[in-house]
């Protein structure tokens, strides 16, 4: 291209303003999507980038996605399971913590890499103009990976324990991880943001983690809390504890990989229209997470 | 070139303010403590202050000016990095900066994945890197090692690569900071070259630069900045001379608030007197010098104190000095503030930069006070008279043989 065609294309260009006097120029939604839309190959190289430097310079490589989890199963099942007893009327125990720890690690992954993917990737924010979704968006990615390197093992252990079955219930893991992926981007967008300004959000949301991880039915049955609950007379506990979506998605998640009612565990009766209500909600409050987050991504580069 | 009307407007800047709150706590406790004394810890700063800006495609403009000016905010205010606090910003084309050699490297990753995602990071799709790759590699020298993890690159071949992405990216705005004088003279030389065939494509440049003659060698406007205000905008050589006549007045205005002034007697100031507007640093060659001394004496002296005057070089060769003694004249000794004008029988300087030194003793020659340097001054040429020396050199032939 030579000067005078060079010329000619930018005077047919429109112009990209940003306008602090009309107050939502920057907020609006759709200009968002259309830029990540744009940066979607850069999405991917920074996927690619946490991936790739991640298990760098160890012999085992991505094997250890792999450990972790199979690890953190087996601990789980011998010593709570076994010495703690709480395999008792939850019939094949690792797979049932193994299969809600699979999609709670997802959660749980975008949440706290999410929140720190800013101040993390601080030297680009600063020098470089990308739309910052990508980071906390990139986060979600590596997330999503791992979460299918460990589903991938949660199908071989089931069909090693002969509980690998195809029913309809299958149909409840998308309502499921979307709910998780919904609000761990939520989260992790508004997080990410108040961090750079508060940089006691980043050890505030580890905790948080996990808190979250022990009140959703993982290494307990539902039922369990139900019964228990109620028969303190605490029923709306019981209601307030199930509308928690990561209780409403493990729930999910489990009819569609363990088979609850195979193994006499009950879940909520309506299940179905609860996690489709909380999944609405959710995206209501990603939308509005996203908006504080272009609110105040302006101000990041001299945050950090 | 700025004159050239076909050329679009390709950033615009109107009423552009930028404000900082600085604040000293970040942490939560911090800021609970603190919580009701908070307005007390916010201070104010304005980095920006109106700025009213067109930019036409295919110019180089320079931004220069003092630290904490505000060129380096301007630069990320058109470059979106920084939202600003009112006003408009509008731009148009793709648009590369050059903030920070190798700001997205990644340590452990390869120098070809390196490459991918640093020209991803400034907007180039993978089917257009994969077409510039090889380019990109020769033009950092990399060779074999583009597949080492950059953490083994020495530094000069880390930010070569860097630099070689960036250039690489097609953009239509670039934008500098002080990023341009890397790698070895090689390698400068063809960082240089490649602005100057940026600038022939019809790119627009905009560079931040505390080098006044790489400003002069590239730039063909030039604004320099001032607390957050344009003062300046224009062609290089004003500019420039603008600029540096503001350091000096920073520097002047730093050495009086300099306690060591404040008590006993003292040398003020020691400047060249000229008619020139722009602080008095610049000298026609063909007129003659006179240099303003100004002396503080907190009491009437016994003796007339005796002056010394020195003249440097930029480099800090001292090239001759005379002092009141040396010609048995006599100033003012009573208290008080004195300026003492002294003329140069001829202006002996040729072209360049030269510093003025002063003493103020006793005529016993105990030492009062010294200033070194007092002042700059520059030597330029008379109008009409060229801007090189007029050197001849004679050549003679003295043998020639065959060998």
């Amino acid at each position: 291209m030579n000067r005078d065609e060079r010329f000619a294309h930018i005077a047919k260009l429109n112009f990209n303003t940003l306008d602090l006097e009309k107050k939502n120029s920057r907020l609006k939604l759709l200009p968002a999507i259309h830029e990540i839309y744009q940066h979607r190959s850069m999405l991917g190289l920074l996927i690619r980038r946490d991936l790739k430097s991640r298990y760098k310079d160890s012999a085992l490589g991505f094997a250890w996605t792999l450990i972790r989890p199979i690890t953190q199963l087996a601990i789980y099942a011998i010593v709570i399971g076994k010495f703690l007893g709480a395999e008792r009327g939850i019939p094949l125990f690792a797979i049932y913590i193994f299969t809600g720890l699979t999609l709670y690690t997802l959660f749980q992954e975008i949440l706290t890499a999410g929140t720190s993917s800013i101040l993390a990737n601080a030297s680009l924010v600063k020098k470089i103009y990308v739309p910052r979704e990508l980071f906390p968006l990139a986060s979600a990615g590596t997330a999503l990976f791992n979460f299918c390197v460990q589903l991938a093992v949660l199908l071989v252990a089931s069909a090693l324990f002969g509980n690998l079955m195809v029913t309809t219930d299958l149909i409840y893991a998308v309502p499921a991880v979307l709910v998780v992926v919904t609000y761990g981007l939520a989260f992790a967008f508004l997080l990410s943001a108040t961090n750079v300004f508060l940089r006691d959000i980043g050890y505030l949301v580890e905790i948080l983690a996990m808190i979250l991880m022990w009140a959703s039915p993982i290494l307990y049955s539902w039922t369990m809390v139900r019964d228990t609950l109620h028969a303190a007379g605490l029923d709306w506990l019981v209601t307030l504890y199930t509308w928690n979506p990561i209780t409403l998605a493990v729930l999910g998640f489990q009819r569609a990989f363990y088979h609850n009612s195979l193994h006499g565990l009950e879940t909520p009766e309506h299940l179905g229209a609860q996690i489709a209500i909380v999944l609405f909600t959710g995206l209501i409050l990603l939308w509005l997470c996203h908006r504080v987050f272009r609110k105040v991504q302006g101000n990041f580069a001299q945050e950090l | 070139m700025i004159s050239e009307t076909n050329a679009p407007i390709i950033v615009r800047l109107e009423h552009v303010s930028k404000k900082f709150t600085l604040r000293k706590d970040n942490s939560l406790k911090e800021r609970l403590l603190i919580a009701r004394a908070g307005a007390k810890h916010k201070v104010e700063f304005s980095a920006l202050d109106n700025v009213n800006l067109d930019i036409k495609a295919g110019s180089t403009i320079g931004l220069v000016g003092h630290n904490g000016s505000g060129k380096s905010t301007l630069l990320k205010v058109i470059g979106g990095i920084l939202d600003p606090s009112s006003g408009k910003v509008s731009r148009r084309g793709r648009l590369a900066a050059l903030l920070e050699l190798g700001a997205g490297f990644h340590p452990d990753l390869s120098g070809r994945d390196n490459v991918f995602l640093n020209a991803a990071l400034l907007g180039l799709s993978r089917a257009e890197t994969e077409h510039v790759f090889d380019d990109i590699v020769n033009f950092a020298e990399i060779g074999d090692f583009i597949d080492t993890q950059v953490k083994f690159y020495s530094s000069g071949m880390y930010v070569r690569l860097a630099f070689a992405v960036a250039v690489h990216t097609d953009p239509d705005i670039l934008l500098v900071d002080e990023v341009l004088a890397v790698g070895d003279e090689v390698f400068q030389r063809r960082c240089m070259d490649k602005i100057h065939e940026f600038q022939a494509d019809g790119r627009t440049i905009i560079l931040v630069s505390h080098s006044a003659a790489q400003v002069q060698e590239l730039c063909d406007r030039v604004i320099v900045m001032h607390r957050g205000k344009p003062i300046y905008d224009g062609n290089p050589e004003d500019g420039i001379r603008l600029l540096r006549a503001g350091y000096e007045r920073d520097r002047l205005d730093a050495m009086q608030a300099d306690d060591r002034v404040a008590l006993g007697p003292h040398i003020r100031s020691i400047r060249v007197v000229s008619d020139d507007p722009l602080e008095d640093i610049t000298v026609s060659r063909e007129l003659p010098l006179s240099v303003a001394f100004e002396y503080f004496l907190p009491a009437e002296e016994s003796t007339p104190p005796v002056l010394g005057l020195g003249f440097d070089t930029h480099m800090g060769q001292t090239l001759r000095g005379s002092s009141t003694k040396d010609f048995s004249l006599k100033v003012p000794k009573t208290a008080g503030t004195h300026k003492v004008v002294f003329a140069l029988n001829q202006n002996p300087f040729s072209l360049g930069k030269y510093s003025l030194r002063g003493v103020l003793e006793r005529e016993d020659g105990t030492l009062l006070d010294h200033l070194t340097p007092a002042s700059y001054f520059v030597v330029v040429p008379a109008p009409g008279e060229s801007e090189e020396e007029e050197v001849t050199i004679d050549l003679q032939l003295l043998s020639s043989e065959p060998l």
